[in-house]
């Protein structure tokens, strides 16, 4: 018989978490094939084989089952959502079977909401020894995982602009991630967290108390993969600024502060009902960033995202009230890097400025 | 000897340069076309600043770079400050209209709108997906109606009844025009219609949720434009001024930043006659295909950069 080889597509780091837990779901029946790491070529090859005016997360998850599905994988998982997320898996597994020839199962999960019958189910499929025990054991390790490396990235995000020795907290995270992908048991991964954290901390960092505070909202793709924002935050702390992201993979699939009546709390004033998909979060993370009196707000969005177009002028009301300044991004496969890094310096000069601090 | 500071903008299309005093007041000045060889550009801009200098006894000691080429000439000219185009624009102007509340730029290519508020930049835009409405617009459809693209300001402003035309999209835009030439509008009122739509354009995409104040200060080449100045009028209703060096508020800016710097060092002119060279390579380390550009003074590599990781780095 033939053995599952599973993939899905590449979301910032996160591939390490879901691997994990797959393969211990698959069991002896399966393998997973991780998708090749996000390059020039996976983006050139989604776009090419994607519709022009579809957002660009279609075109890099499309460019990644394409670059596994040559690495011989024969099963895709992809997510499902609230916008056009909700069409990705249908519209992709017809070019991927009916234009590109593959041959593959092709798998749509809804995973936030709480759907981890629909995901047992699936695996239980693949490999009849799935037992529920076994599949909640990995589970959590999972969640464990997500969260701890969510962690790491945010203590990560706030301090790398001001680390005394360039890449000394990057080199921690590294070795961490190496750990923590060979960790099998929570309790494991719990003590791995908590040495990497010490070890974070104890680089020496030269923050002052003012610093320059950053927040980043907008869709949850292009926030989570860097590749898809050239690496927008690190160039951002490069100026010595302190970066604030709340959507991260454990708030979006795990946290109980992502719900609909939490997060209009949040936009009151502004939201009376949802927007749709992650835009009313834009809005009540906006109006949170301005309360505890952050600098600036990066808004990022893939071209034609339309829950976050319908964002942004109500972003804009926040950005007005609070007199705090907004930068808006769109991202597409052809963005030029230069254009990004000239707005994110003026961004950063305008705050600078403001602070009464001198340009260089 | 006088102390001044040398600053250049340099853009896809023009490479302008000036040379100021202390008190920020423009010495020299030289503006021309980069034509896609800004290190050349720059040479060219020198000769000129420097016979303009001659016999004067002035003394560059801080050089400053903005626009697209800026960190290329920023290695080339080892200067004292490289600078964005939008930082470098507010402090340019605000050095000559020290109250400004709002900056229109409308370029060659791009499109920028700077809020300020007491010498403080307190918001800004810039186009990012397409370029409607910029200056190429103006000048392929001058081009379309067989006229010069000095002319267009001041037949607009000829216009008794200016057409309309679709502000949205150049492609609209575009067929929109033809349409209306073709069923007999005039040509003075077609070319108002097309300031108006490029102010319109500009407004809905770079000026959208803004709050536009006066003073409102208008430069980058389609500032030359008087039809676009009057359009610019009589939407916003405010008085736009537009300041005869408004071409060289980008590069005044990166010098007044030079010598904010506090960095001086005495610039030679001589570097017009030394060898720069850049190299492209693609490193073939993984599918990213990095293209990696070194720059090189005769043969010595000044820097490099294009790599997103160390392994570029190596074999110059």
């Amino acid at each position: 018989m033939e053995q599952y080889k599973i993939s899905f597509p590449h979301i910032g780091k996160n591939h390490i978490p879901v691997k994990k837990v797959m393969e211990t779901l698959v069991g002896e029946y399966g393998e997973v094939i991780l998708a090749p790491p996000i390059t020039k070529r996976t983006i050139e090859l989604g776009a090419k084989h994607s519709p022009e005016f579809v957002c660009v997360p279609f075109k890099y998850t499309m460019g990644n089952f394409i670059e596994a599905l040559e690495a011989g994988a024969n099963v895709l998982f992809q997510i499902g959502g609230d916008c056009r997320l909700g069409f990705y898996s249908e519209v992709q597994e017809e070019i991927l079977r009916e234009d590109l020839g593959f041959n593959f199962t092709f798998h749509m999960l809804k995973i936030t909401g709480g759907n981890a019958k629909g995901v047992y189910d699936c695996f239980k499929d693949m490999n009849p020894k799935l037992t529920m025990p076994k599949a909640a054991a990995a589970l959590a390790l999972c969640v464990r995982t997500i969260y701890a490396m969510d962690g790491v990235e945010r203590y990560i995000r706030e301090n790398i602009g001001f680390e005394l020795e360039d890449g000394a907290l990057e080199a921690i995270e590294k070795e961490f991630l190496k750990e923590i992908e060979k960790a099998d048991s929570v309790l494991q991964i719990g003590g791995i967290y908590k040495r990497t954290m010490k070890k974070l901390e104890a680089v020496p960092i030269n923050k002052p108390a003012d610093a320059i505070k950053i927040g980043v909202v907008g869709e949850l793709y292009v926030l989570m993969e860097p590749f898809s924002n050239y690496f927008i935050e690190k160039e951002l702390a490069k100026f010595g600024v302190q970066v604030t992201r709340f959507i991260t993979a454990s708030y979006l699939i795990f946290s109980p502060q992502h719900n609909v009546k939490k997060i209009l709390s949040q936009a009151e004033g502004y939201c009376e009902y949802e927007i749709g998909a992650d835009g009313t979060d834009s809005v009540g993370k906006s109006v949170v960033f301005a309360k505890e009196g952050y600098d600036g707000i990066l808004h990022l969005k893939p071209f034609g995202c339309t829950p976050e177009i319908n964002s942004i002028p109500i972003v804009q009301r926040v950005s007005e009230d609070y007199e705090i300044p907004v930068l808006y991004f769109s991202f597409d496969s052809q963005t030029s890097e230069t254009g990004v890094k000239t707005r994110l310096e003026a961004f950063y000069d305008m705050i600078q400025m403001k602070k009464g601090g001198k340009l260089v | 000897m006088i102390k001044a500071y040398f600053g250049v903008d340099i853009g896809s299309i023009s490479t302008k340069g000036v040379i100021v005093n202390e008190n920020n007041e423009i010495i020299a000045n030289e503006y021309l076309w980069t034509e896609g060889d800004p290190i050349g550009a720059v040479k060219r801009v020198l000769e000129g600043l420097q016979k303009q200098i001659e016999g004067k006894n002035v003394q560059v000691v801080a050089v400053g770079t903005t626009g697209s080429a800026r960190k290329l000439i920023g290695v080339v000219l080892n200067a004292q400050i490289v600078k964005n185009e939008i930082t470098a624009h507010a402090i340019g102007t605000m050095s000559r209209v020290p109250d400004v509340r709002t900056i229109l730029e409308i370029g060659g290519q791009d499109s920028k709108i700077i809020l300020l508020n007491s010498g403080i930049v307190t918001d800004y835009a810039m186009n990012t997906i397409c370029a409607a409405g910029t200056g190429s617009f103006l000048m392929s459809q001058a081009k379309r109606l067989g006229l010069a693209i000095e002319e267009l300001g001041e037949l607009a402003l000829k216009a008794q009844s200016p057409t309309r035309i679709a502000a949205r999209c150049t492609v609209f835009a575009e067929s929109d025009l033809v349409h209306k030439a073709q069923i007999g509008h005039k040509k003075e009122d077609i070319v108002a219609g097309i300031c108006t739509a490029v102010v319109n354009n500009y407004l809905n995409n770079v000026g959208k949720g803004k709050r536009i104040q006066a003073p409102i200060v208008f430069q980058g080449g389609v500032s030359k434009n008087v039809g676009v100045v009057k359009a610019f009028e009589k939407i916003l209703g405010h008085d736009v001024y537009v300041d005869e060096y408004g071409h060289l508020m980008g590069c005044l800016g990166a010098a007044i930043l030079a010598k904010n710097s506090g960095k001086e060092q005495v610039f030679d002119f001589a570097i017009q006659d030394v060898a720069f060279i850049t190299k492209g390579r693609e490193c073939e380390k993984c599918s990213n295909n990095c293209e990696i550009i070194y720059v090189y003074r005769n043969d010595e590599v000044l820097d490099v950069w294009g790599n997103r990781c160390e392994r570029g780095l190596a074999e110059a």
